[in-house]
């Protein structure tokens, strides 16, 4: 996501020429494709360039470059601002939640590709109903909730959350990919023996890789990023998460444009990771999940 | 899976069998039923109620007054619905046209593909917080991107998109938009990819120009894909509060406050749990009624 990424397409050597059965007629040329494209992607990377550049250069420089390269944003955030304590926090909320959803959507998702029995209808159904419970309306009635069984300032209350809201996606994807591994597979496991917890995990899970970093990675991400629950449920200062903390940067008086750069940065660079493992996967992984139900 | 359930019962004793998938599936309804559904009947309950945190001796079964209150007495009911069908209207027709055009550009062969592609969708995994922060470092007065292009003389010194109430939409929209337009192109992309080579390739032998190519092949394959994403992204975008309560406040003076917003503001700051509940009922309602509708007139699934 850094300046020298972006400039790489452009030293690419030309496209192939006709090579497919398509004719020249109606063919896209390379400038109608490079064009828009570098024009989308300096829209996209000018953001993330600018955070860069604010949260290295000195205070006070007004250079477009991050130079003379400076750490004292970063000094600034992670031990004055806490963002130690609060990237900490997230981590913990975000590996939490992942474990959940993952193990979770797993066992459901099994049972939905693999058995028939009553009410699996419904269930899906409600699954799918789901998906329009707005998260900021929930608010209310899950603080009460969190109230009674003492969870308010508790990080648990995040996790629990999160995954519940990352749970029927996770459902739906998990079993559409269990639902593509041939049942012959575990069948032939049975033979030789296997119970059939056995055979899903020697045959099953080694298939469902890619279904497991997408919905680990998810999971992940969204509670990474979610501010509205981790605003409303925690109010301590030292349970606070990354988006929180920046949230609290961004409303003092006089934004210190420097330190929030930073703590943009701290937010970013796990997501940034996460993504890079999982873009390959994301656009199958969606579309499984997402469209095809 | 008829195969899958007969081999199954012949395996296994039948009362194993029978309990395995409720066993199976029992800690996501457990943990759905507990955290979803319940809340979801209790708002509907104190939708009923006056139910004030901080004004106890108030409390009681209401009836349907707040729903009265709200029709008639809140202005701010009607003026935040009215911002947040031109904010999700918005905001998903522009991400719609951006992303197809995104998809199809990135849906082509060319050296560097993987690495644009990675590029162009990174946004997506960028939280609203974070959003906010990078366009307040972009669109502040002082250090802003309209700071160097006043040093270039191509405009004045000091605009704030943020603050000003003619700018401050579509500054918001434009920060939004960088987020949402990698969603449809994802998604999009992936159903772009389905379509099977041939169809273009027995269309360009009978002659047919790419755009008629795009209308009479691509429009129509997308169709359900378009529908389905829209509509998702409609409620996401209608729901999600994150970059609107960070970057603008729903200000100034209430100018972007959309439904949720709203209540997010009634929860923490006046805890009027009974009205803010009642609000929440009729976004729900609005969005289900909206969901409904919209699936029945683009007439979803039609066509295969």
């Amino acid at each position: 996501m850094t300046l020298q990424t972006a400039e790489r397409p452009r030293l690419a050597p030309p496209a192939q020429l006709p090579r497919t059965g398509r004719g020249e007629k109606g063919r896209v040329s390379r400038w109608q494709i490079w064009v828009p494209l570098a024009l989308y992607l300096l829209f996209t990377l000018i953001p993330f360039y600018w955070m860069l550049v604010f949260a290295f250069r000195p205070r006070g420089s007004t250079s477009l470059l991050p130079w003379p390269i400076t750490f004292e944003n970063f000094e600034t955030v992670w031990n004055d601002l806490s963002f130690a304590l609060f990237f900490q926090n997230s981590l913990m909320v975000g590996i939490a939640s992942l474990i959940m959803t993952t193990v979770i959507a797993l066992a459901g998702g099994y049972a939905l590709a693999r058995y028939e029995f009553r009410g699996k209808r419904l269930f899906m159904i409600g699954m799918l109903c789901t998906q329009f419970i707005p998260g900021a309306m929930m608010l209310i009635p899950l603080f009460e909730i969190f109230r009674t069984i003492g969870l308010v300032n508790s990080l648990w209350s995040l996790v629990i959350a999160e995954t519940v809201f990352q749970l029927p996606l996770s459902l739906i994807l998990i079993s559409g990919f269990i639902k593509n591994v041939p049942v012959e597979l575990e069948q032939a496991a049975w033979v030789d023996g296997c119970s059939r917890l056995r055979g899903f995990f020697a045959v099953v899970l080694p298939l469902l890789r890619p279904a497991l970093v997408a919905v680990g990675s998810f999971a992940f991400i969204h509670s990474w990023n979610n501010f509205l629950f981790a605003l409303m449920f925690v109010s301590e200062q030292e349970k606070f998460t990354v988006p929180v903390g920046l949230a609290y940067t961004l409303g003092e008086f006089s934004v210190d444009f420097g330190a929030l750069a930073a703590g943009g940065v701290v937010a970013a660079v796990p997501v940034v990771l996460v993504f890079a493992v999982i873009q390959r996967y994301l656009v199958q992984g969606l579309s499984a999940g997402a469209v095809k139900g | 899976m008829a195969i899958t359930t007969a081999d199954l019962r012949i395996r296994r004793r039948p009362g194993r069998a029978a309990r395995t998938p409720y066993l199976l599936i029992a800690p996501a309804v457990i943990a759905m039923l507990g955290f979803l559904v319940y809340p979801m009947a209790s708002v509907l309950y104190y939708s009923l109620q006056h139910y004030n945190v901080t004004k106890p001796w108030d409390n009681g079964f209401a009836g349907l007054e707040n729903f009265r209150t709200l029709l008639f007495e809140d202005p701010l009911f009607w003026q935040s619905l009215g911002f947040s069908v031109q904010w999700v209207g918005v905001e998903v027709s522009l991400q719609l046209v951006f992303g197809l055009a995104l998809a199809l550009i990135v849906n082509e062969t060319f050296v560097g593909r993987g690495l644009a592609r990675a590029m162009v969708f990174s946004p997506w995994a960028v939280s609203g917080v974070l959003t906010t922060g990078i366009w307040v470092l972009l669109y502040n007065p002082t250090t802003g991107v309209s700071r160097y292009l006043a040093d270039l003389g191509l405009m004045q010194y000091g605009a704030a998109p943020l603050a000003n109430p003619d700018t401050v939409f579509w500054a918001a929209v434009l920060a939004e938009l960088w987020r949402g337009v990698p969603f449809f192109a994802i998604l999009l992309l992936a159903d772009l990819q389905s379509i099977p080579k041939e169809l273009y390739e027995a269309a360009s032998v009978d002659g047919a120009t790419r755009r008629r190519r795009f209308i009479h092949i691509t429009l129509p394959h997308l169709k359900d894909a378009i529908i389905l994403s829209t509509l998702l992204r409609c409620v996401w975008e209608f729901n999600n509060v994150d970059l609107l309560y960070t970057l603008t406040g729903g200000g100034p003076a209430h100018a972007t406050t959309t439904l949720p917003l709203y209540v997010a503001a009634k929860a923490a700051q006046s805890h009027d749990f009974g009205y803010g509940s009642a609000l929440t009922t009729a976004a729900f309602l609005i969005l289900t009624f909206f969901s409904i509708a919209y699936l029945r007139l683009s007439k979803f699934g039609a066509n295969k």
